[in-house]
Order: structure tokens, then sequence, then C-alpha cells
């Protein structure tokens, strides 16, 4: 479904991404992991079209990508972000915000649309006409998701969803995704620092140091701690300190 | 012993549109010289009690205690003055994000010798010492360097370190500590944490780890308060966290994913309304 070669982004003189390779089959949850300024979440930007200065090859869907992205490409593949508080317009209600996509897309129906997509994330109708300010954070966080979703995305890329999150609502957003991707059988990449919440969602990840993909492992190696590269076993044995369960 | 710190009854409301909100209902701590964690959700409460032990807040909030006091000083009636003679010298705080707690135009070291300056009688010369010598105590390896570097020259982890310097300058007996590692990396966060773990027990200091992720407390810590709701939910030693009852203490502790174990779906918590009630 994805297919990624020779992946390399550079800022100016930052070479942020170095030679990153790696494929997603379809309906694959697929995790990035590694430090702040790895260059995890610049990979995932590159896929969608939001960096410029890249080179090697990626592809979706058999199609390979080119500098410009066209609609389908953008209704095709959809972005959560990090910091709900950031990404949603604050002078915009959230019926607003939802009907942003479908009318970039002239997907028509907008009102049982918008309707459903709320009932989907678990939000109460009332939210509807609400803004930003007036929700709390995990609800902030279900119209995020519900406005990636309007559309009917089939690749949802996901940049720290719930680390801007407390634990309680983390875990009801995180049963969320979970429940969405089962239901409409999509492809997730997911950006994270934590290794359990990835763990939880993905079957397969890549391990992120200075720019490079220094390892990619399968859930079970990682839950088994099976690594070879010594920045893995450093990830794995700081969160299983963290943890309480080293 | 005297406790270094006792709140028994803390009320401390913010004005809303409908009357006054209760941010904290009704804590009562006792402090000695330890490593206390006080953990909660956001809107539990746990920063607004760590600020009334600084007397802190804003001027619209309500207080009200029984008891509040800090290294013998009553916070209740203590003057301007004399909270300006405890802030600094006997209590310290490090906030989240040393990005804002640290004067962006002025060099970190000078930060550092200023607030030495100000609790010390010394020269220059013996304040930029005593800075340096506070940059090697707090792990960094290139003192001078640090020294003259502003602080966005200097990474979340570095930055952090000048912070927890320029706290112990005046040499505090309490340290509050307010998510002091939730903006940094994993790796600098377990260093962050050990640093001030070792500070703090070699000069023999209380510690208030106040965060909201509880099993990274539970590790720094020896004992942990819950709170939710303005409430204490639960009080135990960071040692028998496992043996924790309260349906809370448990519901935070199970939400989490796990790196041993695969689970299919996450416990979601139940807050049962009695949780904000009773005594």
């Amino acid at each position: 479904m994805i297919e990624v070669r020779d992946l390399n982004v550079r800022f100016g003189k930052v070479h942020a991404v170095r030679g990153a390779s790696f494929t997603v089959a379809e309906g694959e949850s697929f995790g990035l992991v590694g430090e702040s300024g790895s260059g995890k979440s610049t990979v995932l930007r590159a896929l969608a079209g939001l960096v410029t200065g890249w080179t090697g090859s990626m592809s979706m869907a058999g199609c390979a990508l080119g500098r410009r992205r066209d609609a389908a490409f953008h209704r095709a593949v959809q972005m959560v972000f990090q910091d709900p508080y950031g990404s949603l317009h604050p002078r915009q209600t959230v019926d607003r915000i939802l009907s942003e996509p479908l009318i970039v897309h002239r997907i028509p129906d907008a009102d049982q649309r918008i309707a459903r997509a709320l009932e989907e994330v678990a939000l109460p109708r009332a939210v509807r006409f609400r803004f930003p300010h007036q929700l709390s954070g995990g609800q902030r966080q279900r119209v995020a998701v519900a406005r990636a979703l309007i559309a009917g995305p089939s690749v949802l890329l996901l940049d720290e969803p719930t680390s801007a999150l407390d634990a309680t609502v983390q875990a009801e957003v995180l049963n969320l995704l979970a429940d969405l991707r089962a239901a409409r059988r999509l492809t997730c990449i997911l950006v994270s620092h934590n290794l359990a919440v990835v763990a939880h969602l993905c079957t397969r990840l890549a391990v992120m140091q200075q720019g490079e993909i220094v390892e990619t492992l399968d859930e079970a190696a990682l839950r088994g701690g099976r690594a070879t590269h010594p920045h893995t076993k450093e990830l794995i044995a700081l969160s299983r300190d963290l943890d309480g369960t080293g | 012993m005297t406790p270094l710190a006792e709140i028994r009854g803390l009320h401390v409301d913010f004005p809303g549109s409908t009357g006054w909100q209760p941010a904290v209902r009704g804590v009562s701590l006792v402090l000695g010289r330890e490593k206390l964690g006080l953990v909660g959700e956001s809107g539990s409460g746990k920063s607004v009690t760590g600020r009334a032990l600084m007397r802190l807040l804003p001027p619209s909030a309500r207080i009200r205690a029984e008891t509040l006091r800090v290294a013998g000083t009553d916070l209740l009636t203590a003057t301007p003055e004399a909270m300006r003679r405890l802030r600094g010298a006997r209590i310290g705080l490090i906030l989240q994000d040393p990005k804002f707690s640290l004067n962006p135009v002025m060099p970190a070291g000078e930060q550092i010798a200023e607030a030495w300056r100000a609790h010390h009688r010394g020269s220059r010369r013996e304040a930029r010492e005593a800075a340096l010598e506070l940059l090697s105590q707090v792990l960094i390896r290139d003192p001078a360097r640090v020294f003259a570097a502003y602080p966005h020259e200097l990474s979340g982890g570095m930055g952090q370190r000048v912070m927890i310097a320029m706290m112990l300058a005046p040499g505090p007996d309490l340290l509050i500590a307010d998510e002091p590692t939730s903006a940094l990396d994993a790796t600098v966060q377990a260093e962050i944490l050990r640093l001030l773990d070792r500070l703090v027990s070699d000069r023999g200091m209380g510690l208030v780890l106040i965060s909201h992720d509880l099993p990274l407390v539970s590790r720094f810590c020896d004992r942990i308060v819950v709170m939710y709701g303005g409430r204490v939910m639960e009080e135990l030693r960071a040692a028998d966290l496992h043996a924790a009852r309260h349906p809370y203490t448990r519901g935070l502790l199970n939400c989490l994913p796990r790196l041993d174990a695969a689970r299919q779906r996450l416990p979601v918590l139940a807050r049962d309304p009695a949780w904000l009630e009773g005594p």
C-alpha cells in the first residue's frame, strides 16, 4: 500500500532524514519510534506532502508520489496531529471544522455526514455547535479524528496522537482508533516516542535515530525484547524502567 | 521533627461565571524531608496545591485553610515581605518548560549568579564561581560554555538543568517540581529525575514532584498522593503502588498500554461521582 525507498529530507544544512526505506501493507498499522529530532515526524510529513525538499521515491497504492499531490491523494490520506489545541481552528465551530473537508472534496450530504462522524467518535450531538475551547482535550482530539475520517480516507497518518492527553483519555482515544481502524480497514502510520502505545496499535515498527531507520521489527520482537540494534534495546530498557515493569 | 510543610483543610476557589469554582477541596498533607509525588489528571488540583505552598496563586483566588505552614512560616498570615524571604531561599519551584521559565535575553550562568546573589552576600566573582560550581553539580560537563550560553542555545534537558541549578543556588529546604520532565524526551526525562533524586537526597531537602504520570512518579518518590477533582483520593507508599486500593488509582494504572503484555482493549476509567463527596 505504502512504499518508501531511500527517502532523504534536508532542511538547509540539516540532513533530517537519511535514506529511510520501509513498506506498509494494506490494512496494516506501522509504527515509527525515536527520540525528538530523530526524523520520525519528518518522514510522516514528507508522506503527507507537507515537506518539500525531499529526494528518493514514495508510492501509495502503486502510484508514485510527486512533489505536488492531487485532490484524490488528499482525500485518501489524512493526518491527525499531536496537539488538539493547535490543530483545530479556534474561531470555527466543530460543525464548521468538519464541513471544511466536505466542501474541499465536494462531498454531498454534509449535514448527515457530520452527524454520523460525531457519532462514530462518540461525541455528544451538543458538541457540534461548540468552539474548540469549550471542549476538553480528549473531545478535541476526537474532533480531529472525526475531521480526518469524514472524507473517507484509506490511509491515516497519526503524529503522536495521544501524547498531549491524560492517561485515561489516552486509553479512550487509543480504543477509538483501534475500533475505527478495524471498521474502516484503514492503513495507519503512527509516530510516537512511547513504545507501549506503538506496541498497542501497531504490528510492525521502525526505530529511528538521527534521521536513519536503525531497525525494523514486529510487535512480538518488541514485546519480547528481541531487538538487535543497541538504540532499540536502550529504548526498550528505558520504557520498562519507567513503566516499573523492568 | 517538625514537618517542612503542613497543609490542613486547604480549599482554593477561583471566580467563575456562576460563582466560586472550587479547584482544591479540603486537601491535607504533611511533608517531611522526603520525596512526595502529587499525582492526578489535568484539573485535579495538584498544581494549584503546589502553588498554594508558595502562595503563588492569582489575587482573584480565594484560599482557605486551617493550617498552611511551610518551613515554619504561616502562609495564611505572612506579609508580602516574609513571602519574598521564603520564596527562593526556603522553597524553590521548577516548572515544566525551561524555554518559558528562563529569561531569554540573559546568559544562563548570569541567571544562576543572580539567584545566588539575591540570597547570599558576595561579590560578582563569588557569584560567578558559585554558579559554575552549581552547573557542575547538575552534571553539566562544560560549565563555562553553558554559563555563557543564552537559553535558546540550550537543549530542553540542558535548560532544565540550568533551572535546577538556579533553584538550588539559595540552598532551599523544599523543592516543588511541577511536571519538570513532561516537555523532555524519555532518556532525558530519566536523567533529570535521577539528578533531582540525588541532589534532594544529598542535600537532605524535601521534594514535591507534581505529575500526571503515576508509574514515573512511583519510581522516584517515597510517597504518593493521588488527587482527583481537588481532593485526595489515596495516599500510599510508592513501593506499595501495585497494592493501591482506591478505584481511581487502580483505574489510572490499568488504562496504560503495556509493553510486556498485549491487550485487546484498554480498560476505560469509570468515574464515580461519590469520589467527589464525603470526608
